[in-house]
């Protein structure tokens, strides 16, 4: 880690999304996966977004992943930050920030591993550095 | 069915106003409606319809309606974003065509600018928005959700960074002749790169302004508007698209205008090398390059190269696009660009263009908007008018 990190703002989690937030102070990234279709999907419901079965299953990924594609903020912030989306080895790409990089370094296809990060308020969520 | 020919464009009207620290929203609502219903040759009295979006102060229609004295019998809040006032107008040819009102009017107002609005602030939408907690965590603003859309378009098809400036030089060309324009100075494809990075790989040049404003368009029935004095726009064609992340299957390299184009082109009974004028979304410079490729103006991953070498600049290039400025050097009223996206093809196809950047004998124009975020989601809206 060569930067200064962002403090990141606390989501506001609601009744749906709870255990999903639950699963994070536990240091476990969970994913929707659908027992009707078989599919799994992210963000992570109660209801398939592709079959719209009630019979989803919250389910611990792997945790690793590939970066599909960042982008860091460089102006009008206090501390430059990298918005990414990685896509998991479940096959869902979910977005996410990428930390723990030396400028310069990252690429397209990297691949990536969870951590997970106190925000403000916090809660625990899912970032991504480099595996 | 279709609202091919069942509604024409009588009335537009842009607020030359780039800053209005001393109006309110509803006002500048109200003014924009009082241009547009002056340029048909229409009074207030003649409306039956009233189109706003999510830029409508207090609760839309049931403000806007009372705070201008309306009396509507069609009222139509549907928010896209900014692309709502393009859905707008092929609602109201839909509800024109079935007979619910006859004289529509839409608006779009706000102040973005006086009230400090900023690309690089996350905006929040509340805990019952399902994306929300998954994401505002993240820092996802509007520069860096288009940052990753470029990102990817540049890995996947080798689009180029000079390729994006181009986009922006071809705007500043035109926008040279616009006296309103926020930004007149044209710019060289040297000044976009070297421009600060914002969020990469967008400069500061990629990004549209942000300003006050609004615009207001009149959509009436066949004879009313051949009983007016104003040129004949006739709708022939819309089509809208929501795209999003597919329950994960997130695929940043095609936007909703590969479905809503299709469909517009198909009602319209033309095709993209008909278009001679072209509106095209312009929040950044990657916006464009992935619009004109979705609708087919080039094949996917070529829209760089089409729109290098001064292309879309007017009297220059294959396909002239935004000849007020665009979002990037006109306005981008409420941060929302679809209004004046569709005014300015009304002003090609009735010649009042500025001569600099007029289309000659301009009878055929699209108009495309892309509302809400091309990197989470979005609704793509395409209309397309013809002079008759
Ligand atoms: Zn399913």
């Amino acid at each position: 880690m060569t930067t200064q990190e962002r403090a990141i703002p606390a989501p506001a989690p609601n009744p749906e999304n709870q255990p999903y937030f639950d699963a994070c102070a536990r240091d476990t990234l969970l994913v929707g996966k659908c027992d009707a279709c078989g599919e799994y999907h992210f963000y992570p419901r109660r209801i398939c977004p592709h079959c719209l079965s009630d019979q989803v299953q919250w389910v611990a990924a792997r945790g690793t992943g590939t970066i599909y594609t960042y982008s860091t903020m460089h102006r009008g912030v206090p501390v430059p930050y990298t918005i990414a989306y990685v896509t998991l080895d479940e096959g869902v790409s979910m977005m996410t920030n990428i930390v723990g990089f030396a400028p310069g370094t990252l690429r397209i296809g990297q691949k990536v591993r969870v951590q997970f990060r106190a925000t403000e308020g916090g809660i625990k969520v899912p970032v991504f550095a480099p595996a | 069915m279709t609202i091919k020919g069942k509604a024409y464009i009588a009335g537009a009207y842009e607020h030359p106003t780039r800053k209005a620290p001393d109006k309110s929203v509803a006002q500048l609502h109200a003014e924009c409606a009082r241009g547009a219903i002056l340029d048909a040759g229409l009074s207030k009295s003649d409306v039956d319809g009233y189109f706003c979006a999510g830029d409508a102060p207090g609760l839309g229609p049931m403000s806007m309606v009372e705070y201008m004295g309306l009396k509507v019998r069609h009222v139509d809040s549907t928010d896209t974003g900014g692309s709502s006032y393009l859905v707008h107008v092929a609602h109201a040819a839909e509800a024109i065509a079935l007979g619910k009102c006859n004289v529509a009017l839409i608006t779009l107002a706000g102040r973005p600018r006086s009230e400090g609005s900023s690309g690089t602030q996350p905006r929040s939408y509340g805990a019952n928005a399902p994306d929300m907690a998954f994401e505002f965590p993240y820092g996802m603003a509007t520069a860096n959700g288009y940052g990753m859309v470029a990102m990817r378009h540049m890995h996947e098809y080798g689009t180029t960074a000079e390729q994006l400036a181009w986009v922006k030089v071809a705007a500043s060309h035109h926008a040279q002749h616009n006296e309103h324009a926020m930004l007149r100075e044209v710019v060289t494809v040297e000044d976009v790169i070297n421009s600060p990075l914002i969020a990469d790989p967008l400069h500061r040049l990629d990004c549209c302004v942000v300003s006050d404003g609004g615009g207001a368009l009149i959509v009436t029935r066949p004879e009313i508007a051949r009983s007016l004095k104003r040129p004949l726009v006739k709708i022939i064609g819309a089509g809208e698209s929501p795209k999003g992340q597919m329950g994960g299957k997130v695929d940043l390299t095609y936007s909703g205008a590969a479905t809503s184009g299709p469909i517009a082109f198909a009602e319209a009974g033309v095709k993209p090398a008909d278009i001679q004028y072209a509106s095209i979304y312009d929040s950044f410079t990657i916006t464009v390059i992935m619009q004109i490729e979705d609708l087919g103006f080039c094949r996917k991953g070529e829209g760089g190269r089409f729109v290098a070498d001064g292309n879309l600049i007017s009297g220059v290039g294959k396909l002239p696009f935004n000849t007020d400025g665009g979002g990037l050097c006109n306005n981008h009223p409420a941060n929302r660009g679809g209004m004046t996206k569709v005014i300015e093809a009304v002003r090609q196809l009735r010649g009042e263009a500025h001569p600099k950047v007029q289309v000659p004998n301009c009878r055929l124009a699209l108009a495309h908007g892309t509302g809400g975020q091309l990197g989470s989601r979005h609704v793509g809206a395409t209309l397309i008018l013809e002079r008759e």
